[in-house]
């Protein structure tokens, strides 16, 4: 297992606010990676950043032996890097389809698009019952699942997932959740920010946790989910 | 029967003066969905495309079509010009700098034109003579015939454009939500000057026919139909093409209904009336959604 993306020393500010603080973390080719911590770590900046949303003030952000660190945001999807993010951000006045075919910007291949469509509709098949409805009409779960099916529409080789249990049902966050690991069975890496530590930790190969800008743990998830310090702090004793 | 023939032959006169509010009213609004900034100088875009026109008429002695096509890419290249001198080194800066920074574009464009053009009015070549068909009395002039064509034209193909090309869906999308669209893998900044120079393309179009109607341009021309425009796409709910070409034409009819019936005087009342009466009751305008929004 090589390594595909790795950040060192990373500091991001948000004017005069130091959200990151010299973080390095590292993301092992076939992973899922997640990065815990309370509301306002800075997990998603650690995100955005990595997506070239925010550009860091300091440090490296080596992708697959590239440094990507001020690349544009457009740039780095084509790199290989794609995001879901916070809170979905579909495309809401859009159908779904459209959605998808923004999630191909970058590509030219039709084929290749068409059969990646069927693929995401094969994970999501209520995405294809759907297809051609208006994306602001559809549900939490379903808005989540068009949102990672757009993101996997660029065949990433790293997915960034920012926080994608936000606001669902249980059930549903399970089921998200499994479709996260068969995303990664086919071979796409994954880094997963969540709050909900619980459910991160039990499909993550490895986990960093993040405090204020800080990473305070690092390890393997199995180990980290038993450790005493990381129930207390975010499994809820 | 000589009101109706009164009232249709003011509608065709508002429709066609509607149809270049609508025209100029499009880059308000498209400018405004992807960067959320009222372009304070998009009315003297359109002086500049009248004048480029007018040049490529009376200097290079070309016919109207060749001139238009000219002024809307030579205006196109402009705009986008601007944004990236004017307002891209501000894309992060609060939208008050922006906002004053376009008022600035305005008046850099209006006194650099006046110290090459001179402040006279220029005459604008007749290119139609007493062309005009009639149908039941009604009048309907070479002018209006080329402005009601060309406008169509172009508002077919920008909504397919918009609708039907990948560089349109960019569009929408950035529009929509730039950051997300750039993690499509869009580049937001190409999408924007695109932008621009879509919408000062369509004003230029709309100031070489508005030369031609009226027969009379000048560097301050730029400010009374850049202002109505900008009314006609709050009218129409701004940041939404379908409600800046609504609000073009019911600006248009209002206006040529207010000068025919009441007196021309009022015209430019009329327009402002309506843009209070929207701010009072309806701000997001005729086609707008519910979202606050602050400038």
């Amino acid at each position: 297992m090589g390594k595909m993306l790795e950040l060192k020393d990373l500091n991001v500010y948000y004017d005069a606010i130091h959200a990151i603080k010299g973080i390095s973390l590292e993301v092992n080719q076939g992973e899922i990676v997640t990065l815990i911590g309370a509301n306002g770590a800075g997990k998603s900046t650690t995100l955005r950043t990595i997506s070239g949303l925010l550009k860091p003030k300091s440090g490296t952000i080596t992708f697959e032996g590239k440094d990507i660190a001020g690349s544009k945001a457009h740039e780095i999807v084509r790199n290989g890097i794609s995001q879901v993010p916070e809170g979905r951000r579909i495309f809401a006045e859009m159908s779904v389809m459209e959605n998808l075919d923004l999630g191909a910007f970058t590509r030219k291949d039709k084929d290749g698009i068409k059969a990646d469509v069927k693929h995401v509709f094969e994970l999501f098949p209520r995405l294809e019952e759907r297809k051609n409805q208006i994306a602001g009409t559809l549900s939490g779960g379903e808005q989540q699942m068009l949102a990672m099916g757009r993101a996997l529409m660029s065949r990433p080789r790293l997915l960034l997932l920012d926080e994608p249990s936000m606001g669902l049902a249980p059930l549903l966050i399970k089921e998200i959740f499994n479709i996260i690991v068969d995303i990664n069975k086919a071979g796409t890496t994954v880094l997963l920010v969540e709050q909900n530590a619980n459910m991160a930790l039990s499909i993550a190969n490895r986990a960093y946790v993040l405090e204020t800008g800080r990473i305070t743990l690092a390890g393997d998830a199995k180990e980290l989910a038993a450790s005493e310090e990381v129930r207390k702090a975010y499994l809820g004793g | 029967m000589e009101v109706t023939h009164q009232v249709l032959q003011q509608l065709v006169n508002g429709i066609s003066l509607g149809s270049i509010y609508a025209l100029i009213a499009l880059g308000y609004t498209m400018i405004y969905g992807i960067i959320k900034l009222i372009n304070f100088a998009h009315g003297d875009i359109y002086m500049v495309g009248a004048y480029i026109g007018f040049f490529a008429i009376t200097q290079a002695h070309l016919s109207i079509v060749p001139a238009l096509i000219i002024s809307f890419v030579v205006t196109g290249i402009l705009g986008m010009v601007v944004e990236k001198l004017a307002y891209k080194p501000l894309r992060h800066a609060p939208r008050i700098s922006v906002l004053i920074t376009a008022i600035g574009v305005s008046f850099f464009l209006e006194y650099t034109s006046m110290y090459f053009v001179s402040p006279t009015p220029r005459t604008f070549p007749a290119i139609f003579g007493d062309v005009a068909i009639e149908i039941g009395g009604i009048v309907i002039n070479g002018q209006q015939m080329l402005i009601l064509g060309i406008t169509t034209i172009l508002m077919i193909v920008l909504t397919y454009i918009v609708h039907r090309t990948k560089t349109g869906k960019a569009m929408r999308a950035a529009s929509f939500d730039t950051e997300t669209a750039q993690l499509m893998g869009i580049d937001s900044d190409r999408i924007i000057s695109i932008t621009f120079g879509i919408g000062s393309a369509l004003a230029a179009v709309a100031g070489v026919l508005v030369g031609v109607y009226y027969n009379s341009i000048d560097p301050l021309m730029g400010i009374m139909p850049g202002l109505k425009a900008f009314v006609a796409a709050v009218l129409g709910g701004i940041g939404i093409l379908p409600g800046a070409v609504v609000g073009g034409l019911i600006l248009g009819i209002v206006e040529a209904f207010v000068s025919g019936f009441v007196s021309s005087t009022f015209r430019d009342a009329a327009a402002f009336a309506i843009l209070i009466l929207v701010l009072l009751f309806k701000p997001t305008g005729l086609f707008g959604k519910n979202t606050k929004e602050k400038v």
